[in-house]
């Protein structure tokens, strides 16, 4: 195998295992927070629902987390066996936040094996909740850091290269790179979002399967409300996002914006499509948007991708990846916002069915907008693995094994992806929610139901 | 000490933790597998279950910090080691993933396949087995510099005795670590059956252990002279393992203090264990690759070693708690309580 090939498998390989991982990193960084909510509204209301409802949510975490915790470990090592050339030089610079992700990670499944053996075992139901607050940190943290490390390759900082040799390193400097701020909590507050909605598509689905048990009523109307506050959230964060990538990496906002040439008072296109000669077709222009995206000002000059040499470019098919999140991003802050102004004003459409879907809808949708994200995240960045110093060409490995490999790695996740959706279906449809609260009635002898 | 020594100190002991914690994991899974065979799954299955439920993630933990560590601790190790690793790394870790979300899938999802007990059961004995190759790779000889990248000769690899015999000690001393530490652990829960029968076990695999320890080394002096001198120099060491080992099958068959018989045993293991990283000092790959050679940077070295206090502050205090409510609460070892969410 030619390194060409090897360059080309390890991508393709990274991006699978990536694409694969990203779903279950997701719903194991966010949900936790929800579970804890879930939680302490119990305790708070005294409303046995709602505890159930964490307890419930928990037991499929723990399976979702299974399989984030092996493919987070397959993309741990993934990263030295297939790109050895970055790690070497990564190792000796951004080292620093990938141990401390260890640490997290290590808090998070001590104190998440301790929660899940503790249920009733505390006379106070407190103490049992605080449990849950290491497991959602050590989760939310090992988000950080591993985003950290992300945003270190989009604008590496705290060394010097001189004569070929890595001087002046600072892993502070390293860590605290200008595009860690945004990235972070972008990541960290979509993952919170996405679990939200990912949970109201379950309990909506539930709702309109026939059940209409005022427990799926709470939890829709539970994580609709955590939607929202952190699709907002994603929203402000995503535009701090576009001011960030316009002053430290203005060809991948140009290519993802299909600007071409650099001029003030520049138009935002939604969608369209290019010709050959990347004349914009099609596309939906609002005016002067992608000057106020870039700098909160119209008349802004906004660089075009004429200020950048041809093979430092991404490629332009970017722009449907950012067009598309952004798109779902939107559709679910505005989708949520209904639902709660009708539950408010009472609105009579909100439990129909029709809207019922579109909310079952919006749980893959999330997902989807995650993917988007993280492919135009990384396809934004290339040639580069480690912007303006490494090209991904350079730091791939020689091994020649690699497509071989690359089969196994699909046969695995499709083994584990097959495998985590039916075991969730059977646990919980084992186990509905009506019988286990006749469970608890007939074991407390009080009224739960 | 030099920070080089105890970078190398430090993730050879979490090395070390993984090696007991993931034996004692993947020998359960191959006694429970085991069991179903020979029909005394009602002996075995409950005991292990108990111990393993809680404490299976915290496993995997201590191969990543290994891992993450050596990468941070020894950049260079990912240029030998990443390039050449691919095939057998990669098999470890898909059996390793294929292990533990099956693990999570039957316990909290749905019980009860057998084939799937004999999998789990497989894939324990296969994740050493493919892991230990990276111990046989680290002796030199199987790795050559070609156009300046390293290359892996898988012929000469697979037909090394040393390689097979690196192979069989990892087998028998997984299911040896894993048996001692189960019969002190069915001792606990006062089930006299199930620690009658691991004790068999673990006097089954001790000796083969030891034969297989011992045939490492002769190998070596063939293979890798200048490592076996060195291990000459640490006979102490290995000595005191040797008396640790006739301590703990002393205290099996005369079916005493089960508890001091698993401390002697991870006291042989640990001294067998330093005295072979020691004398292996100061090669990580002989003979491209030292300790001083691959090191980081100072700032960096310095900050990992902070963050690694700061982290074991942190972490510490949390084993004891899991400990104390999983290992050593009566209540919970002998099955009286079920709280499982």
């Amino acid at each position: 195998m030619g390194n060409e090939e090897a360059v080309f498998f390890s991508r393709v390989l990274t991006e699978t295992t990536l694409s694969f991982h990203i779903i279950y990193a997701t719903i194991g960084v966010g949900v936790p927070l929800m579970i804890m909510i879930a939680q302490w509204v119990g305790i708070r209301k005294n409303d046995e629902h709602y505890i159930l409802l964490a307890r419930r949510w928990a037991r499929g975490f723990v399976i979702t987390v299974a399989v984030g915790v092996v493919t987070g470990t397959a993309i741990g090592l993934q990263l030295s066996l297939l790109w050895p050339n970055f790690m070497e030089l990564a190792g000796n610079v951004i080292a620093l936040p990938l141990f401390m992700e260890t640490f997290a990670f290590f808090f998070e499944a001590i104190f998440l094996g301790i929660y899940l053996y503790t249920w009733d075992r505390f006379e106070n139901q407190k103490k049992h909740l605080l449990l849950l607050i290491p497991v959602a940190l050590g989760a939310a943290f090992s988000a950080v850091f591993i985003t950290i490390v992300n945003a270190f390759m989009n604008a590496p900082r705290g060394f010097d290269i001189v004569n070929g040799e890595l001087v002046n390193i600072s892993p502070l400097l390293a860590m605290f790179n200008p595009a860690m701020p945004t990235k972070v909590a972008h990541v960290v507050v979509t993952a919170f979002m996405t679990a939200a909605f990912v949970l109201a598509a379950i309990a909506a689905f539930r709702l309109l399967r026939g059940s209409d048990h005022v427990y799926h009523k709470k939890a829709l109307f539970l994580t609709m409300k955590l939607g929202f506050i952190f699709s907002i959230g994603a929203a402000i964060i995503g535009d701090f996002s576009g001011k960030y990538l316009a002053e430290y990496q203005p060809e991948k906002l140009a290519a993802a914006e299909w600007h071409f040439e650099t001029t003030d008072k520049a138009e935002l296109i939604l969608m369209g499509v290019l010709t050959e000669d990347n004349e914009v077709k099609y596309a939906l222009k609002i005016p002067y948007g992608l000057s106020i995206l870039a700098a909160n000002n119209p008349f802004a000059e906004v660089t075009g991708l004429d200020q950048f040499p041809e093979d430092e470019v991404p490629p332009l098919y970017i722009h449907y990846l950012f067009n598309l999140m952004v798109f779902i991003g939107m559709w679910m802050a505005f989708l949520s916002a209904v639902f709660l102004l009708g539950k408010w004003r009472g609105w009579m459409f909100i439990a129909s069915k029709w809207f019922c879907w579109l909310i079952v809808l919006g749980g893959p949708l999330s997902i989807l907008a995650i993917e988007f994200g993280w492919w135009f995240a990384e396809v934004g960045r290339q040639p580069w693995i480690l912007r303006d110093i490494m090209k991904v060409s350079e730091a791939a490995t020689t091994s020649g094994q690699v497509d071989m490999m690359l089969i196994l790695f699909c046969l695995l996740y499709l083994v584990l992806g097959v495998g985590s959706v039916v075991v969730l279906r059977r646990m919980f449809r084992r186990n509905p929610v009506e019988k286990e609260l006749e469970d608890r009635h007939a074991m407390k002898g009080r009224d739960v139901r | 000490m030099n920070l080089e020594i105890l970078g190398i100190t430090v993730l050879w002991t979490f090395l070390f933790g993984y090696i007991m914690v993931g034996a004692i994991d993947f020998g359960a899974g191959f006694f429970n597998a085991y069991s179903l065979i020979t029909g005394k799954q009602r002996v075995l299955t409950k005991v292990i279950q108990r111990y393993l439920s809680p404490v299976w993630e915290i496993t995997n933990v201590f191969l990543v910090f290994f891992f993450v560590g050596i990468i941070g601790f020894f950049p260079k190790t990912a240029f030998y080691y990443g390039t050449t690793l691919l095939v057998p790394v990669s098999f470890g870790v898909i059996l390793l993933a294929i292990r533990g979300s099956y693990y999570a899938f039957e316990t909290y999802g749905s019980r009860g396949h057998k084939g799937y007990s004999f999998m789990y059961g497989l894939a324990g004995l296969l994740i050493p087995a493919s892991l230990s190759i990276v111990l046989t790779i680290s002796e030199g000889g199987f790795i050559e510099l070609v156009d300046g990248n390293p290359v892996l000769d898988y012929w000469k690899l697979f037909t090394s005795p040393l390689t097979w015999s690196i192979v069989v000690l990892s087998l028998s001393a997984t299911l040896y670590i894993s048996a001692v530490f189960l019969t002190w652990y069915a001792n606990k829960a006062r089930d006299v059956e199930a620690a009658g029968l691991l004790r068999r076990y673990a006097l089954t695999w001790s000796f083969p252990t030891m034969i297989a320890a011992g045939g490492i080394i002769y190998e070596l002096r063939k293979y890798q002279p200048e490592h076996f001198s060195n291990i000459q120099n640490f006979w102490p060491m290995f000595l005191i393992s040797f008396l640790l080992f006739v301590g703990t099958v002393f205290l099996l068959y005369t079916k005493r203090q089960y508890g001091w018989a698993f401390t002697m045993l991870a006291g042989q293991f640990a001294f067998a264990f330093y005295g072979y990283g020691a004398s292996h000092y100061p090669y990580l790959l002989y003979p491209y690759l030292t300790i001083y050679d691959s090191f980081t940077n100072p700032a960096m070295a310095i900050s990992l070693i902070v963050v690694f206090i700061l982290g074991l502050c942190l972490l510490i205090p949390s084993l004891i708690l899991v400990m104390r409510l999983f290992l050593f609460d009566k209540d919970y070892v002998r099955g009286k309580g079920d709280y499982h969410a």
